[in-house]
């Protein structure tokens, strides 16, 4: 009887993993190979790109975005800066903010707790098209920002039609360097396509406001891991710091936050797989602009495509993102592998 | 109570409100701005009080969008992705925790390495697939490709390997069929992580945009996410039109909250799952 069981399973097993299978074969694993095939080549998007009539390209696509001068190449090592200050912008604000409120919302003296979890968490699971939206009124020119900062006196920027770097904002008014005119070592010289001024831009006023949505949409997860992780730290040891007369910082840096790593690591490499992938925000709010600042290497690969009908290009670009982000999910996965 | 307990909470609470100004208030503008009109919106932004009180925006929504065809799309394409993942995802969750079978070590890894591919590098791939099948600009393109999802076999693995296996033993000694055995005895039991499923499928498939961009272009079958990334882009004409925009956006946002306030517990629930997992 128990073989017939087995046997049965044999069948079973298959027959209930194949709708699942064949859908994700089919349209992710299939398309993969595909995409990797296209990359190779210079198809226009006019008929079959599996056909001989297709110009094989070899590796060229690779190497204009690495080793030619070319407008490929500048393009995309600038939307490689755009998202890399974007990276480096949003991933410690998200970490920090979400740390931060999951330890006042943790604190055991207050109530209505479950009230502002739910206040910080909603905007993450609000539709990233409805939300750019509502942020696309928020920094218009007459729009909300500018209202509160004019309520402190400051004239608001043009959100969105302002490609100025930050830092170079920050270095013109420190009086260092002069905007207009930077210095030659800077502006003659540089890498990969880019002056060295260009790549110590900062993000870009524009990219700001982007950078602000994000952080301000995916905080609240990120909260609610930390609070997860708060509620199953024993209180023995924070009450022992006390009693040892240590304040109220002083058992963050040495009890809470110890204990918190594993979390902290989740959160911070969570946030930079994420971030990497940057694509509706901008599609929606700004699709490059101004002045290409807040081109990232997802939107690029997107407009290479379908814009510019350059499909081969387009695919290397998503394959050199794709293999960024799988070492960072693996470096994550093999960093966590003890506590699966 | 001490008067530095007092104070702490006091502050406590100073931040958590500030706090919840910034992260509500955004939706305050918004809906207060989509009942005003185009000039009192651009004059007084901040304000939450229309003057005047207009439904113009809605009138004009319904009226002069295409708005009623993407909402009908949204929910039909949400309907069916929906089903289909909790179906398939269940059904492969079951396969992968409890049926033996050859090859099983080898689909779990490939679902495992599915849940790592980024969905924004899949555009062009998904593109040339639909392309190449004669799929492109059509419902089952904007379909089909959603109705499975790694995380969702992922999560009903997980699971199904957390009940004990005695309710199926018992049913096994009766002589049930596989098949029958998960329908009527396997999946009542699974209902917590069914709705956990539906909930996050629900809500995945109606915001879903990405995926709308490559598999259509005919705007007879946008969905709402593709609709007002198309109204925004300027398919409005005259104006900056922010309070047609806004309301749009509303509406589109308004089933996610309510799915949201009625289940929150089984979304805490998986963001804390998403903790645990790593």
């Amino acid at each position: 009887m128990a073989t017939g069981i087995r046997g049965n399973e044999r069948g079973a097993g298959w027959l209930f993993i194949a709708p699942a299978a064949i859908v994700l074969g089919l349209f992710m694993a299939l398309p993969i190979l595909m995409a990797l095939w296209v990359s190779l080549t210079s198809w226009n998007g006019q008929g079959s790109p599996f056909t001989s009539d297709v110009p094989f390209a070899g590796l060229d696509n690779y190497t204009k975005l690495f080793a030619e001068d070319g407008l490929a190449r500048q393009d995309f090592m600038t939307s490689v800066r755009n998202n890399g200050y974007y990276v480096l912008f949003v991933v410690p604000i998200q970490t920090v903010l979400a740390l931060g409120l999951a330890l006042v919302v943790n604190n055991r003296m207050l109530k209505n707790k479950g009230f502002f979890r739910t206040a910080f968490y909603f905007p993450s699971v609000t539709s990233s098209v409805a939300i750019s939206v509502v942020f696309l009124f928020m920094f218009a020119n007459t729009g909300a920002i500018n209202a509160v900062l004019g309520v402190f006196g400051i004239d608001g920027p043009q959100w969105f039609a302002d490609p100025r770097g930050v830092l170079h904002l920050l270095l013109g008014w420190t009086g260092l360097v002069d905007v207009n005119a930077p210095p030659a070592a800077l502006a003659d010289h540089g890498v990969l396509g880019l002056t060295w001024w260009d790549w110590i831009s900062g993000p870009s006023v524009a990219m700001c406001a982007i950078i602000t949505l994000v952080v301000w949409t995916t905080s609240g997860t990120f909260m609610l891991m930390f609070l997860a992780a708060l509620q199953n730290l024993p209180v023995q040891l924070d009450e022992a710091g006390l009693i040892d007369g240590a304040n109220r910082w002083q058992r963050f840096r040495h009890i809470t936050l110890p204990q918190l790593r594993p979390t902290l690591f989740l959160v911070l490499t969570l946030g930079l797989i994420a971030t990497w992938q940057v694509f509706d925000q901008i599609y929606v709010m700004s699709q490059g602009n101004p002045a290409k600042t807040t081109l990232t290497p997802a939107f690029l690969s997107y407009r290479t495509a379908f814009r510019d009908f350059d499909y081969g290009s387009g695919a290397a670009i998503s394959f050199v993102l794709f293999v960024l982000i799988v070492v960072l999910t693996l470096f994550q996965r093999w960093v966590m592998r003890e506590r699966r | 109570m001490t008067t530095r307990a007092l104070a702490s909470r006091f502050a406590g609470y100073a931040i958590l409100i500030f706090f919840s100004l910034v992260f509500l208030y955004p939706f305050v503008i918004q809906i207060s701005n989509s009942f005003k009109t185009e000039a009192d919106a651009s004059a007084n932004p901040l304000s939450p009080v229309p003057h005047p009180f207009t439904t113009d925006a809605f009138d004009r929504i319904f009226g002069s969008t295409a708005f009623p065809t993407w909402l009908g799309n949204s929910v039909l394409v949400t309907i069916i992705v929906t089903l289909g993942r909790v179906l398939f995802g269940s059904m492969a969750g079951y396969a992968l925790a409890r049926l033996r079978f050859p090859g099983r070590p080898v689909l779990f890894a490939l679902v495992l390495g599915m849940m790592a591919v980024p969905p924004v590098v899949l555009l062009i791939p998904k593109f040339l697939v639909l392309n190449q099948l004669g799929m492109y600009n059509s419902y089952p393109a904007l379909i089909v490709p959603l109705l499975a999802d790694a995380t969702g076999i992922f999560i009903m693995k997980q699971f199904f390997e957390s009940v004990p296996v005695s309710v199926e033993e018992a049913a096994r000694i009766d002589g049930a069929g596989v098949f029958r055995m998960f329908w009527s005895v396997v999946l009542p039991t699974a209902k917590p992580a069914l709705i956990t499923l539906t909930i996050l499928s629900f809500q995945g498939s109606w915001n879903e945009f990405p995926h709308t961009l490559v598999s259509v272009q005919d705007p007879g079958l946008f969905t709402l996410p593709r609709g007002l990334a198309d109204l925004v882009s300027g398919s409005l004409g005259a104006g900056t039109q922010y309070p047609l925009k806004l309301g749009a956006a509303l509406l589109a946002t308004i089933p996610v909250a309510i799915i949201f306030v009625t289940f929150q517990r089984y979304f805490v629930r998986d963001a804390n799952e998403g903790a645990e997992r790593g």
